[in-house]
């Protein structure tokens, strides 16, 4: 009977010992907190990614695009999307690199023109990632008049989230976005759709 | 004085000799450095460059019509003298601090080089603390030839056991 209790003991003794000797609490306390900064980096990471571009009825922040040397807009150099309130602004995302950029180049052109004796729209067209030789080359072979300019350190893709190019954002009088096209157009008759929409 | 002209034929010779080794060994032809630089020199910049549109792709290996563009692009700054940090700059400046391979020392990047290193100590101090732990309990459990490093709850246990036997006898 003494001898049950005694080898009961004995191992007790031992666990007690090893659980005296853990890692510090302090260690612990930083050890969980860079892993919980981690995962909610890691979070917000995912987040960001996963929210698309910015959607219709989402208020655009100002913004302001520096011009190429050959155009202008109202004889500014740089154009505020703030300067243009009370107008409909068609922002087009596009690239000299981009084949299917090429596909809408002349209808977004066309469009403009059809649109800028009423003075009530505004054409803006923003140069993704690109290299400003090419970027020249591809206005001058579609004939684009309208107020062009680099994107300069990507702020205005990164703040609209575009997912590639070409993207056009129909933002309407008061500067809330309202319409999202992805992709090129198909027709001067679609962008002239979505335009008209929102000038009634 | 045919002696003096030969002694002197022979020192103007030797020079010539010696004009000429200093002079290929000086000399570089032109066609070394090149009108334009080579890929190679472009791809030392290039590198160290990632194209937004193309994500994980080191700029100097990237296929894609962008890429070819900005590589180009390096190749007329490089034939214009610009030296790379000027070449660097000018792409921060007009693609953002994002196409860099390595994050400029400044503000919250400094955690992309700190908190690494930082979380391999640490790791390695917490191995350390918990191999300590592992191994000093099984000194209590060693044999009975070691009865010095024994703990006091053992002997206790041991000097039972004795008294238990010797009732017992």
């Amino acid at each position: 009977m003494t001898e049950t209790t005694n080898t009961d003991t004995a191992p007790e003794s031992r666990d007690t010992s090893v659980g005296k000797r853990g890692v510090p609490v302090w260690i612990q306390i930083i050890v969980w907190g860079l892993l919980v900064t981690l995962l909610v980096v890691v979070f917000l990471g995912l987040r960001r990614a996963q929210q698309g571009t910015v959607q219709p009825g989402d208020k655009i922040p100002d913004f302001s695009l520096n011009l190429f040397s050959d155009y202008e807009y109202q004889g500014s150099s740089e154009v505020k999307l703030s300067d243009f309130r009370g107008k409909v602004v068609v922002l087009n995302f596009w690239a000299s690199w981009c084949k299917p950029c090429e596909q809408e180049a002349a209808e977004l052109q066309e469009t403009w023109e059809f649109y800028e004796p009423s003075g009530a729209v505004v054409f803006l067209g923003a140069d993704y990632v690109d290299t400003e030789p090419e970027a020249r080359v591809y206005l001058k072979k579609f004939g684009i008049t309208y107020a062009n300019g680099p994107d300069m350190g990507t702020k205005i893709s990164q703040m609209f989230r575009i997912k590639g190019v070409p993207e056009t954002y129909f933002i309407d009088k008061n500067g809330v976005l309202q319409f999202v096209k992805v992709g090129p157009f198909s027709s001067v008759e679609e962008i002239k759709s979505i335009v008209d929409g929102l000038l009634e | 004085m045919s002696r003096c002209f030969l002694r002197i034929t022979h020192y103007v010779a030797l020079a010539l000799v010696f004009a000429l080794i200093l002079a290929s060994l000086l000399y570089r032809p032109a066609f070394a450095q090149g009108p334009t630089p080579s890929d190679d020199e472009v791809n030392a910049i290039a590198k160290q460059l990632y194209c937004p549109v193309c994500e994980n792709t080191p700029l100097d290996v990237c296929p894609t019509e962008a890429c070819r563009q900005w590589r180009e692009l390096i190749r007329s700054q490089l034939a214009d003298g610009w030296t790379e940090a000027q070449i660097k700059q000018y792409f921060v400046d007009n693609y953002g601090a994002r196409v860099l391979a390595e994050p400029p020392r400044t503000g919250l990047n400094w955690m992309v080089y700190l908190l690494p290193p930082a979380i391999i100590l640490l790791g390695a101090f917490i191995l350390f603390r918990a191999l300590r732990a592992w191994t000093k309990p099984t000194m209590a459990s060693a044999g009975p030839g070691e009865s010095e490093a024994k703990p006091i709850q053992q002997d206790d246990y041991v000097a039972r056991l004795e008294e238990e036997l010797k009732k017992r006898k």
